[in-house]
């Protein structure tokens, strides 16, 4: 009976809180925006800018809240395409397959970066390009690490249908490889490359050194809510050519800032300084805007969506890789105009070199 | 209608047992319309429509390696979850002769308990780098994963057949394997493949992990590869075929206990 009355009880108070949460949604006084990152030498400087208290000044400066999220990535992106969160760091390959494809008009706000070796193939007994024909390489299907691979198989004459794929999680390939001495070929990236290459008999057969500029890291914000709410723009354009500027800087603050970003990146400084290194950084808007504004990045963008249509990641009933438009800054537009969902925008960039905001 | 003695015309049974199917379904319909409402080209919830394409397309035509997914697919993992189950038959052999010779028992029974409380998924690395990237990595994972706990509810129940029936069995003359296989077995037998056929539902999740992390075939693995691009007109077709599949499978073992033991039934 009194056990009765207590479940009783209890279902009367379970009632009662969710009714009562319902009814007491607070009113928020400034609008709260939830940005996704997930750990990548280039994106490192996004949980420094939180930690150190950069953010925070810049979003107090317009008058919002950011909160970051850290998420792996795939599941940050797919939160992102989902409208949980309003921004989320990402490759152009992605941005362009995942929200743009489904139909988020999306805009990479800040150009970081572009992988200069980062991403690579590696082998063993020395496997050039005539002795990769019919191996089985292990690689996550569908990533940079498999666009790489195609790049370099286009270069060498061949096709993908002259290898055997195996798909394999980033979270076991490296040991795994370094494990089983059978495998003679992984494609992958940065710090697993970094990890796998100190063994002896490794060698790069090719890296995304190769190919600059072509996979490019970005930070990009849901298009509706930039325009809509211009101050989050400015605020992380703020934010991030801040840390730029402490991370650009030689002497103490910037070696602490370093060994921040790498303690959350789980590596050691020396470590993360390597990373760096393949990392080409555009430490300036200038140079960000060069890049997104220049000739360059339509050919590459071309690489990388014809790629995306080959491997029906634009849906694999695209007519054609012009399904999705891709704006530029100068106003040209590849692939359908009337759908335009990926835009390179240098605007806010703009402000920042010219210290508007 | 609310009390214990009302009993349901077939009709309404048939109304009730549809309702929640009937709620879930309309609610996905209902909220998947809504968003592409807002964005036509949503992926996240496709239509029933976007949903028949992706089955039209991954049953019925070829894709750009020339295969017809779903089938290849689907035997793929067939054999790794057939394999596997076969390989139960061990575990019901070690439950047995556990649960009927003091010597196994003291040799394995502690070993299996503890065996069955180590997450089998964190040793992954470990049986990937040992078995390879092969499918005796997968296999090996969905033994490892079920083997231990189907062998000790085997124990349990050898264990509770009454001592009076080994001894009667015995002075009828019975030797060590009489009574293991022809007093012992067959009347564990029923509750047996019960305790599998619950395990089905392990089997998939670890099957679905293995091959999710290296494989090159597979429905875990396409399930993993097309996450890549949201496809969800895949997914949501593949994850209800992978339903249906071990909804037969399970299907099939109760109508094997109701034909073969129906004596089972009674108790």
């Amino acid at each position: 009976m009194f056990a009765n009355r207590g479940l009783y009880g209890f279902a009367k108070c379970l009632t009662l809180l969710v009714l009562g949460s319902l009814a007491l949604t607070p009113a928020m006084a400034r609008e709260k925006y939830e940005v996704a990152w997930s750990i990548y030498v280039g994106w490192m400087p996004w949980p420094y800018a939180e930690e150190s208290g950069i953010l925070k000044k810049w979003a107090d400066k317009y008058d919002i809240e950011i909160e970051l999220v850290q998420m792996d990535y795939v599941a940050s992106i797919e939160a992102y395409v989902a409208g949980q969160v309003d921004a989320c760091v990402m490759t152009n390959m992605e941005c362009l397959n995942m929200p743009a494809a489904s139909g988020i008009d999306s805009t990479a706000l800040i150009i970081g970066d572009y992988s200069n070796g980062n991403d690579a193939i590696l082998v063993r007994d020395n496997i050039d390009a005539k002795s990769i024909k019919g191996r089985e390489i292990s690689l996550v299907e569908l990533t940079v690490s498999h666009y790489l691979l195609n790049r370099y198989l286009e270069k060498q004459g061949m096709s993908e249908r002259d290898v055997r794929i195996l798909n394999t999680s980033d979270s076991d390939i490296g040991p795994i490889f370094l494990a089983d001495k059978s495998q003679k070929v992984v494609v992958t990236w940065n710090p697993i490359v970094m990890q796998i290459e100190q063994h002896p008999g490794i060698s790069k057969l090719f890296t995304s050194a190769d190919i600059p500029g072509e996979i490019i890291d970005m930070m990009v914000v849901n298009t509706k809510t930039l325009s809509e709410n211009p101050a989050l723009g400015k605020a992380l354009t703020g934010a991030w050519y801040e840390v730029m500027q402490v991370m650009s800087q030689r002497g103490a603050a910037a070696n602490k800032a370093l060994a921040q970003m790498a303690g959350r990146a789980e590596c050691s400084p020396i470590e993360f300084k390597n990373q760096l290194k393949t990392t080409a950084m555009f430490y300036t808007p200038k140079a960000a805007i060069d890049y997104a504004g220049g000739e360059e990045i339509k050919r590459n963008m071309d690489y990388v969506r014809d790629f995306c249509f080959q491997q029906g990641l634009l849906g694999e009933d695209a007519p054609s890789a012009d399904v999705v438009g891709i704006r530029f800054p100068d106003g040209s537009v590849r692939g359908d105009k009337g759908n335009v969902k990926f835009r390179f925008d240098t605007t806010y960039l703009k402000m920042a070199a010219a210290g508007k905001l | 209608m609310f009390n214990m003695y009302w009993k349901p015309s077939p009709l309404q049974s048939a109304l009730l047992s549809s309702a929640l199917f009937l709620i879930c379904i309309g609610a996905y319909l209902f909220v998947s319309h809504q968003r592409h409402q807002e964005n036509p080209s949503d992926k996240i919830m496709p239509t029933v429509s976007k949903i028949a394409d992706g089955v039209q397309r991954t049953a019925f035509e070829t894709d750009r390696k020339g295969e017809y997914r779903l089938w290849i697919d689907t035997w793929a993992s067939f054999k790794r979850f057939g394999i596997s189950l076969g390989l139960m038959g061990f575990a019901i052999l070690l439950g047995l002769y556990m649960g009927l010779f003091p010597v196994v028992e003291a040799l394995f029974y502690r070993f299996m308990l503890f065996f069955d409380k180590v997450p089998a998924l964190a040793l992954l690395p470990i049986l990937f780098i040992v078995f390879g990237l092969g499918e005796v990595s997968k296999v090996s994972l969905i033994v490892l994963g079920v083997f231990p706990t189907i062998a000790l509810d085997t124990y349990l129940r050898a264990k509770a057949v009454p001592g009076e029936q080994l001894i009667k069995a015995r002075t009828l003359g019975a030797s060590n394997l009489g009574i293991t296989f022809r007093v012992v077995l067959p009347q564990i037998m029923p509750d047996v493949l019960n305790t599998i056929r619950l395990n089905f539902k392990a089997m998939v999740l670890f099957l679905i992990a293995g091959e999710s992390l290296a494989a090159s075939v597979g429905l875990g693995y396409r399930i993993f590869v097309v996450r890549r691009y949201i496809a969800m007109d895949i997914i949501i077709p593949y994850v209800l075929w992978m339903s249906l599949l071990a909804f037969t499978a399970d299907l099939l073992v109760r109508l094997w206990i109701k034909k073969g033991y129906a004596w089972h039934r009674a108790h």
